[in-house]
């Protein structure tokens, strides 16, 4: 009797699991297989192709977007990186008070909505008389990926070892060696995540970057979106399952990568 | 032989709470000096400004004839050992040790020889090439002692280095840290708030409170002629009571006359009186100065601790090697020499500045 209803309650649990699963992840699926889909049909099956692949590395405007995007998210994922790292450090000196009010207001770009960060940068950069285009992108990324490196740099500087600076000064270390020679080691795996999380943000926003281009310039999200208006290709298919398959695999670089080193120090 | 360190007129405050008043401390060349004290009394702020980490409010820190002062700790003659030993993780055990020798650009051999110098003086030799982390809390200590000592600094200072240890490896440690000095010959200034470690290694001892200096003096004075009740209570256990000087060389206390060897209270002055519990006798009623009966017993291992309280109230603390039950009427006899006398502290101030003198 007991292990009848052990085994439903296991098939239950097991049954709920995939259910969200597949909630979650079959729409991903159906695009991923309908981009190797030899058919424009988005019902039918017509048979394994690698066209659309072709067709969206052999488009100018494709790739010009990709270009654009990546360096938009490589260059302002770095800037963000060294001006949060080392706001970081500054916050984390500071006396509890104003560390919470300071921590606060860096946090407000995260949490508010990106419809309002979006249109408001648009309209700072107007009324500034700063022309919209590559720059005002890269500007407003920066902007919105310095709190995700402060928020992922800050707990590795609690852990660290204060006297532990302190201790390379008194060894005859200057204030910058001592720096780069133990605390930043110390931090490098907060950094390390943070960079590649504003990768990430940077890669996937849509929104901000909608409202700061301009006209004349695309990155991939905005690209997809004026495309689609116009009829759905199946190359955007193919586009999109590279863009979901690079940020996955950041997402587990990010995950894993300082875990590992966390492991090995203990 | 002049003075190494001189603190002048150290004062120094945190958000408005100061910690050191108006300090002056003199350290001479090759002595054991350990700054002694409560957690707050600003013993780990004052080796924090002679270590440069910290910049006092006003006052000089003179170093061998030279002010200081102004100097950031990079740039300072000594090496710190730090609580928490603030080794770096990322390096291994030789290059955490040769980190100070690289920085002055010292050739390659000799930062070789150094390190095999500085592991065999801390008894950790071939530990080279091992991390910090598979160290234990006692070996990480000796390798922090010994990336300070290869810079070969005249002064050494410690901030509680033995704090983390377990009570059998401080007490190893203790040693090491006596034979360390003597073996070469540099200045240390040891902080904590262990009583019995300030005893067993210091030449000095400075006690500490509330940022004044409360005494300053060899173990023996600090312990046998404590100058205030604090020094008294803080040092060891002790019974501190009122009494009134009725000449040079008697005392009374509680009604009952004691002799004693101090002189120069005047007469009929109202003073504190410290008696160490290992220097009550207990003897037979009719025998003692006072009268009490005894109401506590510990056995301690080394001695029994007791309680004798007497017909005032007062219950006074015991350490003998011998047992008095609970119940037994007894007689306390204190010898002359074992009586401390101090002047009862007019007011708080006046505590910390009699100390100053």
């Amino acid at each position: 009797m007991k292990k009848t209803k052990d085994r439903l309650k296991r098939i239950g649990e097991n049954f709920y699991l995939v259910f969200i699963m597949v909630f979650l992840y079959a729409p991903i699926a159906t695009l991923m297989v309908l981009s190797f889909s030899n058919s424009k049909s988005r019902t039918q099956w017509g048979g394994f192709t690698l066209r659309w692949y072709g067709e969206m590395f052999q488009s100018s405007t494709i790739m010009t977007a990709l270009q654009n995007t990546l360096v938009i998210a490589f260059a302002s994922a770095l800037i963000a990186t060294v001006i949060g790292t080392a706001a970081a450090i500054a916050i984390s000196s500071m006396k509890p008070l104003p560390r919470t009010v300071i921590m606060g207001i860096t946090n407000i770009p995260m949490l508010n909505a990106d419809i309002v960060t979006g249109i408001s940068l648009m309209l700072g950069f107007i009324a500034f008389g700063i022309s919209l285009g590559f720059k005002t992108i890269l500007i407003a990324h920066i902007t919105f990926n310095i709190p995700y490196v402060i928020l992922s740099v800050m707990p590795k500087l609690k852990q660290t070892n204060k006297s532990v600076y302190e201790a390379a000064m008194d060894l005859g270390a200057s204030p910058v060696y001592a720096f780069f020679k133990v605390v930043f080691p110390d931090i490098l795996p907060g950094v390390l995540s943070g960079f590649l999380l504003a990768f990430t943000m940077s890669l996937d926003d849509f929104i901000i970057t909608h409202f700061t281009k301009g006209a004349g310039i695309n990155t991939l999200s905005t690209l997809i979106y004026s495309e689609v208006r116009r009829g759905i290709k199946p190359s955007m298919y193919a586009l999109s399952t590279v863009i979901f398959m690079t940020v996955l695999t950041l997402l587990i670089i990010t995950n894993f990568a300082p875990e590992k080193k966390g492991a090995h120090k203990n | 032989m002049g003075n190494l360190i001189d603190l002048i007129n150290i004062s120094k405050s945190f958000d408005g709470t100061l910690v050191l008043d108006d300090l002056n401390l003199s350290v001479k060349e090759n002595t054991f000096v350990t700054l002694l004290g409560p957690s707050g009394c600003g013993k780990t702020t004052t080796l924090r400004i002679i270590g440069g980490f910290e910049r006092a409010n006003k006052g000089r820190v003179i170093f061998d004839g030279q002010d200081i002062s102004d100097l950031p700790p990079n740039k300072r003659q000594l090496n710190t050992v730090f609580q928490k030993y603030a080794l770096f993780t990322h390096m291994n055990i030789a290059e955490n040790i040769a980190f100070g020798l690289k920085i002055k650009n010292k050739p390659k051999a000799y930062i070789q020889d150094k390190i095999k110098y500085a592991l065999k003086l801390v008894n950790l030799d071939g530990y080279e090439n091992r991390s910090v982390d598979s160290l234990s809390g006692g070996q990480q200590q000796r390798i922090a002692i010994a990336r300070a000592i290869v810079n070969e600094p005249r002064v050494l200072l410690l901030d509680e280095p033995l704090g983390a240890l377990d009570l059998k490896l401080r007490q190893d440690m203790q040693y090491e840290l006596i034979r360390l000095k003597n073996e070469l010959g540099i200045t240390f200034i040891y902080v904590t708030h262990d009583q019995e470690e300030a005893l067993t290694m210091s030449d000095t001892i400075v006690v500490m409170n509330q940022g004044y200096i409360q005494q300053m003096g060899t173990p023996e004075q600090i312990y046998n002629e404590p100058e205030n009740a604090f020094v008294a209570d803080f040092i060891g256990e002790s019974n501190i009571v009122h009494g009134t000087m009725i000449r040079d060389e008697l005392v009374e206390i509680f009604g009952s006359r004691f002799a004693c060897v101090d002189k120069g209270f005047g007469t009929n002055t109202p003073v504190d009186v410290v008696i160490r519990p290992e220097d009550i006798d207990l003897v037979s009623p009719e025998e003692g100065s006072l009268k009490g009966v005894c109401t506590h017993l510990i056995f301690k291992g080394v001695h029994y601790e007791m309680e004798v309280t007497t017909s005032d109230g007062f219950e006074w603390l015991v350490h003998s090697t011998d047992m008095c039950p609970v119940g037994k009427e007894v007689g306390i006899h204190v010898d002359p020499f074992d009586i401390q006398i101090m002047n009862k502290p007019a007011s708080e101030d006046e505590e910390a500045v009699g100390v100053n003198e």
